[in-house]
């Protein structure tokens, strides 16, 4: 897959998003904008709706107004079925993992290719499917698993492996290392950031982990009072003087993170690669 | 055995009292005292706790509050217990939220009072209803969508998840619904030819039996089988889907969860239940022909042979018609419950009951126009 040019047309647009529960508003004139080929992480308070803007970017919630652009395709309008869908351009990874819990891994990474690709051969397709399991980290024999037998962290990796079915564009990982244990996380960090080296895709990513923001994000977007109030490298960020900002980043989890990532900076990052594998 | 707190209490110097804790002062020792402390009238001075043996902060809460409450001053404590008192004092409760506390509904009915609160569930009742209505009409409009966008791509159709459906729902029903139809059988020829046999009349157990088998009885505890089996388990499944964002996953996968798991079951209902049911009502016929052969001396293939006789084939057709509509009610009703599903797992099981009550009642409802139906346009 070619890598996509950095200043090519945005992946995704976001322009006056507003969303809405009955009189509670979540999103009220958002903008966003994420380039192609970077790492886009999304932070935010409980609360401040950055699974809603997830949803929203992926066509799941319905805003109230405002403009999406994904890939410089239009979301909200309907589409004609016939058409090459935008959704086989992106994959999304939900929190949980989300796998169809009666088909086995390799067949939850055969529905994208079976649904867009239906011209694909079976042998081809289950070719495929394990390749990207491999791709994913897992062992080869999960392939053959249900959901079920699968621990958190394998199931995520499973799901990371749906979401690489179709070679996306633009990745979605929605908290990809909560309930990860640290070293768990961090080889899942560290896949995140391989696969994008490789692949060369866009990923948006909703994470309240700090030493992923600090490990792989090229830039970070802050999301507080129904907005995104700032996006930039994490050291633009703490430029700034915003109080949820800086207690975010300088409290003392965040300061860990910092130091951790300075000592992985000058040791190299081969003990997490290590640890990964 | 458990020990609980006690206390006694003493009058002091300026007529008020003091109060002298004794005892456990823990969660699991004070509940018995509360009462008796609060019920104190008097003036307190003072509260000891020299005597007090375990203390948590359950304990720190109750002297705390009382302290506060009456201006009392706290003795006598251990070092722990003087700091789990000061740890417990920075916390203040806001005194509204020491009421028990009040739903919505329950406050607007306390400043309504009782005839607008009645307007006012009433009209919370209807709003609900007219959103339901609503939902139900989206849903049964996707559906459409969905059958239309098959139609018009054959090729997406899920062969393999329609033929699964009938598995589950019509192949794996088979046992259950024969012998459930059996019995039936049994039941009205045994009581029906108790009853015809006063006016000599036992040989219309055929008519009988063979009759309401095939138009009445055979479909409907089918259907009512058919919910109890199936509509559940659509509405729980899709529901469980809803809650591990399964559904989700599919629709940015672009499968439509319409076409994936609505059309293939309800497709499923609307084939089996024909079949279904006239098995049903066959069954019902042999276990009656079975119980005749004992209770009636009619030998087993002439009831049979009479059963050819007595039943018009309109009352074939009475039943095939109304089971593709039955199973169509008890499909629908448990997918669109299902797929309602939002927010927790109690959600499931309440949308499950309420999947299987509304179809089976729907069913009833149904059957009764169609009896009243059928009757007036001739096929009596």
């Amino acid at each position: 897959m070619n890598r996509p040019e950095q200043s090519a047309e945005p992946a995704v647009v976001i322009e006056g998003l507003k969303n809405a529960f009955g009189s509670h508003v979540v999103h009220e004139d958002l903008d966003l904008v994420v380039r192609r080929g970077e790492i886009l992480g999304v932070v935010g308070g409980s609360g401040t709706g950055k699974s809603v803007l997830l949803r929203s970017i992926i066509g799941l919630q319905q805003p109230e107004a405002g403009h999406i652009e994904v890939l410089g395709d239009q979301v909200a309008e309907e589409r004609d079925p016939d058409d090459v869908d935008v959704r086989s351009r992106w994959g999304v990874l939900f929190q949980g993992g989300a796998l169809f819990s009666t088909l086995t891994v390799a067949e939850n990474v055969e529905v994208p290719l079976r649904e867009f690709h239906p011209e694909i051969g079976d042998e081809l397709r289950r070719e495929i499917a394990l390749y990207k399991i491999k791709l994913a980290g897992l062992p080869e024999d999960a392939a053959d698993k249900f959901p079920s037998e699968l621990s958190g962290g394998m199931r995520k990796r499973a799901g990371l492996a749906r979401a690489l079915a179709l070679d996306p564009e633009l990745l979605f990982l929605d908290e990809p290392t909560a309930g990860l244990d640290p070293i768990g996380a961090a080889a899942f960090d560290e896949l995140t950031r391989e696969l994008q080296d490789t692949l060369g895709h866009t990923v948006f990513l909703i994470t309240h982990d700090l030493d992923t923001l600090y490990e792989i994000c090229d830039r970070v977007a802050v999301l507080a009072d129904k907005r995104v109030i700032a996006v930039g490298t994490i050291p633009e960020l703490l430029a700034l003087d915003h109080p949820w900002i800086q207690e975010y980043f300088n409290g003392p989890r965040g300061r860990a993170a910092q130091a951790a990532q300075r000592r992985s900076k000058s040791k190299g990052m081969d003990k997490i690669r290590k640890a990964g594998a | 055995m458990r020990e609980w707190a006690d206390f006694t209490t003493e009058t002091g110097t300026d007529g008020g009292i003091s109060i002298a804790l004794s005892g456990p002062l823990c969660v699991s020792s004070v509940g018995r005292i509360d009462e008796r402390l609060r019920a104190i009238e008097e003036q307190v001075e003072a509260i000891d706790l020299a005597q007090v043996g375990a203390f948590d902060t359950v304990g720190a809460w109750l002297v705390t509050r009382m302290a506060e409450e009456r201006g009392a001053k706290i003795t006598g404590g251990s070092e722990e217990a003087m700091r789990l008192i000061a740890a417990v004092r920075g916390e203040h409760i806001d005194e509204d939220l020491l009421e028990t506390v009040p739903t919505s509904a329950d406050e607007a009915a306390g400043e309504l009072g009782a005839l607008a609160n009645i307007a006012q569930r009433f009209g919370a009742f209807v709003i609900a209803y007219a959103d339901g209505v609503i939902r139900l009409i989206a849903f049964l409009g996707s559906l459409l969508i969905a059958f239309g966008a098959l139609i018009r791509h054959p090729s997406r159709f899920r062969r393999n998840a329609l033929v699964r459906q009938i598995e589950l729902s019509g192949v794996n029903a088979l046992p259950i619904v024969g012998l459930m139809s059996f019995l039936i059988g049994i039941v009205i020829a045994q009581q029906g030819a108790v009853q015809l046999r006063q006016f000599g009349a036992e040989i219309y157990t055929v008519n009988l039996t063979g009759r309401l088998s095939m138009r009445e009885l055979g479909i409907l505890m089918t259907a009512i089988m058919f919910a109890g089996r199936s509509g559940s388990s659509f509405a729980a499944q899709i529901g469980t889907m809803k809650l591990t964002e399964e559904i989700d996953a599919m629709r940015t996968i672009g499968v439509s969860p319409m076409e994936a798991l609505v059309v293939p079951r309800v497709l499923a209902a609307l084939l089996i239940m024909p079949l279904l049911g006239f098995y049903a009502a066959v069954l019902s016929i042999i276990g009656g022909a079975f119980v005749s052969m004992f209770s009636l001396d009619i030998p087993f293939f002439s009831f049979l042979n009479r059963i050819q006789e007595v039943v018009p084939m309109h009352d074939i057709w009475v039943g095939l018609i109304k089971a593709p509509l039955f199973g169509l009610i008890v499909a629908l009703a448990g997918c669109y419950q299902g797929m309602q599903v939002e927010g927790n797992s109690e959600e499931v099981g309440l949308r499950t009951t309420v999947a299987v009550v509304q179809a089976i009642f729907a069913v009833i409802v149904l059957d009764a126009f169609f009896a009243v139906f059928f009757t007036e346009v001739g096929w009596g």
